[in-house]
């Protein structure tokens, strides 16, 4: 039997076809993989079963029956829960108000103590362990998603879509996360699992879906399947999943970071030099310091204890500007918040970090001339899709944005660049492009700082590696010298590999 | 990440779109106010045919308009300065009285034998200073201490409003007035009419030359770019190394001082003097002349002078057809509303197709 069949549904905003003339078919009791791109309208489709938006043309059955979804309380009566990427928790309340909320016990007064009680017999059932009277503003993320998880099958949910779950997760939380979701198949629920991760795909899923710009393209056993064969699909061409890299020629010293200390609290300190002609990568699960670490060497934060060092000299007091006069690139981790200006042009976009470089101001005003013609001439080196300079930001695809910001910072050919998350939300094609420019930098004898919290990325990237763990550098190697075991217990803490 | 269905009354949009709708804004008002006159009984096309002819009918009504107009272009321009750096500059009322205030006080107590175009730049620039204290202090308490500005500069207006009317009926009355004015300013201080028998002075192309400058500002100078990233994504502008804080005070100090010639100006133009209370709500209009004219400066000269022919206009409606003279303010009042309606259209719409 088919839990959920969606026939030829087509999705516009605007002029952007979002869907065109999409059909799934997800069967009852299996873990189905939802697999595209950024932008190939997985999120899209589902949430339009979860009657968040509302289909243009196509029909939706559940369980062989024909509904039409209008909102995500129908969509909850029908049995259907959604964990989004951005939870829906609120924080100053509890987990088991969490849980409850919108489903209370009791006429006038809420009945904890039946809540509770169903919740334990919930919990029992498919292996949960909360403590129900934490706030959830104490849980790590992976806690958040599982109560989020949880919240869903308390509904009654018997089909449960997640979008991309595993993206804030650390590699041990990951395999929490399947082993649930194993656990919940074998007890008959239906799970949809939004994806672009190939592995992920390989290892959880009964059949694949693949959507690709809005179209289906084939839905598939998992077990027929390699990774390379799924990537194929996806992409709409063949993909070489590896990066080359030659061996790496380190020169001098260009960054120094001595006795930092992120977190008052932390035991330890960071001590790590980058020098010219290498990447250097901090792994580490997100959390642990990288956003203070950033903006510490950015200079948008000073650093209590510790120094940081830019060729030689003292940088930790200096201000940001001065810093990027320095020779300081940097693409950071949150690009929304940090890297673009979402209300203004390409162009003015261009100019963000160099308005006070000689080549594009003198006396105090902008040369227009000077920066039109860097920004052209960005645009085409980097292959930037635009349709013209004076079009807003926003109006470009994120790998573009991403793209305008990586050739913004390293166009002037820094000293350092620090790249935070450089291809976070980025799909394979521009990922891929991303890979080989920071290789290509590195082998021009640049030095970069990669900040990553894939590990796959630091592995492949970096030629050493140190593991940032609760605001201390724990463990300092060659990346040859690590295994991907080791370099997953040192990131969760552990010492002893 | 993008905040996507909030309600934002500076939503940016492009330029002939926002244009389309401040058009409209200005015409549904109109039509809803005839509307109103005809169903309290009067002929909405003679009031509007007397409002016209009292604001622009002849040479008179026409340098009317543009007196009323030349503190609204300032504080229009005061306004739309802070908003382009992501501030709110409520404060227009007081830096206008504060810098009204100094500089009257500065003309008189400045020597008599002085040179005119010494001594009354001197008073201006006195005025423009307390202006940009005044505002400046908002933008460093707010960059300093993360406290609303909205809150600080309402608080400030009070404090402005209160001391000058306090220094004026205590130390600087003119002697046998009966209302809280200052002396006369010198004959060689005030500003020269435009229009023999008008009020309308030279401070009309004072006016109009910040405008030109404003635009400049925005369009060639490193200042005028690291203020709009600052108002555009002021965490993405730290990064790129703008000084947040410095511009913040820098920001609040020049929109200060925008507003406080609109003060200024009617102490050295319009009376010739500082008298205790003259602004009829200068300052707050100016929030409203911002947001017609979308933060441009052309945008805002003529919003403020459509603002200022609405209130030159409406004494002679009232003269004539009877209609209230306080029917400007309200067409004053729906033209913001239907301003700030297609962005709560726009919110609820996105709501719904979600």
């Amino acid at each position: 039997m088919d839990a959920i069949r969606m026939n030829n549904i087509t999705k516009t905003f605007g002029t952007t076809v979002a869907l065109a003339g999409v059909d799934l078919r997800i069967r009852v009791g299996e873990v189905h993989c939802l697999l595209g791109e950024n932008g190939a309208g997985k999120s899209t489709l589902m949430n339009i079963l979860y009657g968040l938006y509302r289909a243009d043309s196509g029909d939706i059955a559940i369980n062989e029956v024909p509904v039409e979804i209008n909102s995500p309380k129908m969509a909850q009566s029908l049995h259907i829960g959604m964990v989004h990427q951005h939870f829906m928790l609120v924080e100053s309340m509890t987990v088991l108000q969490n849980i409850i909320l919108g489903n209370e016990e009791g006429t006038f007064a809420i009945d904890y103590k039946k809540c509770r009680e169903r919740i334990e017999v919930l919990e029992h059932l498919y292996h949960f362990d909360f403590d129900l009277d934490a706030k959830v503003s104490e849980l790590s993320v992976g806690e958040m998603q599982r109560v989020e998880i949880f919240k869903a099958v308390y509904r009654g949910a018997d089909i449960i879509i997640l979008d991309e779950p595993t993206a804030v997760l650390t590699p041990q939380e990951v395999s929490v996360l399947f082993r649930i979701l194993d656990d919940m198949r074998n007890q008959g629920k239906t799970i949809v699992f939004i994806t672009h991760k190939l592995q992920e795909t390989m290892r959880l899923s009964d059949r694949v879906t693949v959507l690709r710009n809005g179209k289906f393209v084939q839905t598939v056993e998992t077990k027929d399947m390699d990774p390379e064969t799924l990537a194929t699909m996806m992409v709409g061409h063949a993909v070489e999943l590896v990066t080359h890299k030659g061996a790496c020629c380190p020169g001098d010293p260009v960054l120094e970071i001595r006795g930092l200390k992120i977190f008052s609290t932390s035991e330890n300190t960071i001590n790590l030099t980058v020098r010219a002609g290498e990447i250097y990568g901090i792994a580490g699960v997100d959390g642990n310091g990288q956003q203070e670490l950033e903006r510490f060497i950015v200079g948008t934060e000073r650093p209590k204890i510790g120094e940081v060092w830019l060729n030689g000299s003292d940088i930790s007091a200096c201000t940001v500007a001065k810093r990027k006069k320095l020779g300081l690139g940097v693409i950071p981790s949150d690009r929304h918040r940090n890297a673009i200006l979402p209300g203004m042009s390409i162009v003015d976009n261009f100019l963000l970090g160099l308005q006070r470089n000689s080549r594009f101001s003198s006396m105090g005003l902008v040369r227009h001339k000077a920066l039109e013609a860097y920004a052209e001439s960005m645009i085409t080196a980097y292959a930037i899709k635009v349709s013209s300079e004076r079009q807003h930001i926003s109006e470009l695809s994120g790998g573009n944005q991403q793209k305008l910001v990586f050739s913004r910072e390293v166009g002037l050919d820094p000293v350092l660049l620090v790249a935070a998350q450089p291809v976070r939300g980025l799909d394979i094609g521009a990922i891929d492009y991303i890979h080989n420019q920071l290789l290509e930098l590195r082998d021009r004898g640049q030095a970069i700082l990669l900040i990553s919290t894939e590990l796959s990325e630091i592995m492949e990237m970096s030629d050493r590696i140190g593991v940032l763990y609760k605001g201390g550098l724990i463990v300092e190697r060659d990346a040859d010298d690590f295994t991907v075991e080791e370099l997953g217990l040192y990131m969760a803490g552990g010492k002893g590999a | 990440m993008k905040p996507k269905g909030t309600f934002n009354l500076f939503a940016r949009r492009k330029d002939w779109e926002s244009l389309w709708y401040s058009l409209l804004a200005i015409v549904f008002s109109f039509l809803l106010v005839a509307l109103i006159m005809l169903a309290m009984g009067y002929n909405p096309i003679n009031a509007y045919a007397a409002l016209f002819r009292g604001s622009f009918g002849s040479v008179y009504a026409i340098s009317l308009t543009l007196c009323r107009s030349v503190p609204l272009i300032f504080v229009g321009l005061a306004v739309g300065f802070a908003l382009k750096g992501g501030m709110f500059n409520i404060g227009g009322e007081g830096q206008l009285y504060m810098g009204g205030f100094t500089s009257a006080v500065t003309a008189l107590i400045l020597p008599q034998g002085m040179p005119v175009f010494i001594s009354l730049p001197l008073a201006i620039l006195a005025g423009m200073v307390a202006g940009m204290v005044w505002g400046g202090a908002i933008g460093l308490i707010k960059a300093k201490l993360q406290i609303n500005e909205v809150i600080v500069a309402i608080m400030l207006n009070y404090i402005a409003q209160l001391l000058t009317s306090f220094f004026v009926n205590k130390y600087f009355m003119a002697k046998g007035s009966m209302t809280p004015q200052t002396e006369i300013l010198p004959a060689g201080m005030q500003l020269p009419n435009i229009v023999a028998n008008s009020q309308l002075t030279t401070s009309l192309y004072i006016a109009l030359f910040m405008g030109v400058v404003y635009w400049f500002v925005f369009r060639h100078t490193v200042f005028g770019y690291e203020v709009n990233a600052l108002g555009n994504n002021p965490s993405a502008a730290g990064t790129g190394g703008v000084h947040t804080v410095r511009t913040t005070v820098l920001v609040m100090a020049f929109s200060g001082a925008l507003a406080s010639m609109a003060g200024i100006f009617e102490v050295f133009g319009t009376y010739g003097r500082f008298i205790d209370g003259f602004s009829p709500g200068i300052g707050f209009t100016g929030i409203a002349i911002a947001f017609i004219g979308q933060g441009k400066p052309l945008g805002i000269i003529l919003a403020a002078i459509l603002f200022g022919s609405l209130q030159a206009g409406a004494m002679q409606m009232s003269l004539m057809e009877g209609v209230s003279a306080h029917i400007d303010k309200v067409i004053q009042g729906l033209v913001i509303v239907f301003i700030a309606t297609p962005n709560f259209i726009r919110y609820l719409l996105n709501r719904k197709t979600r």
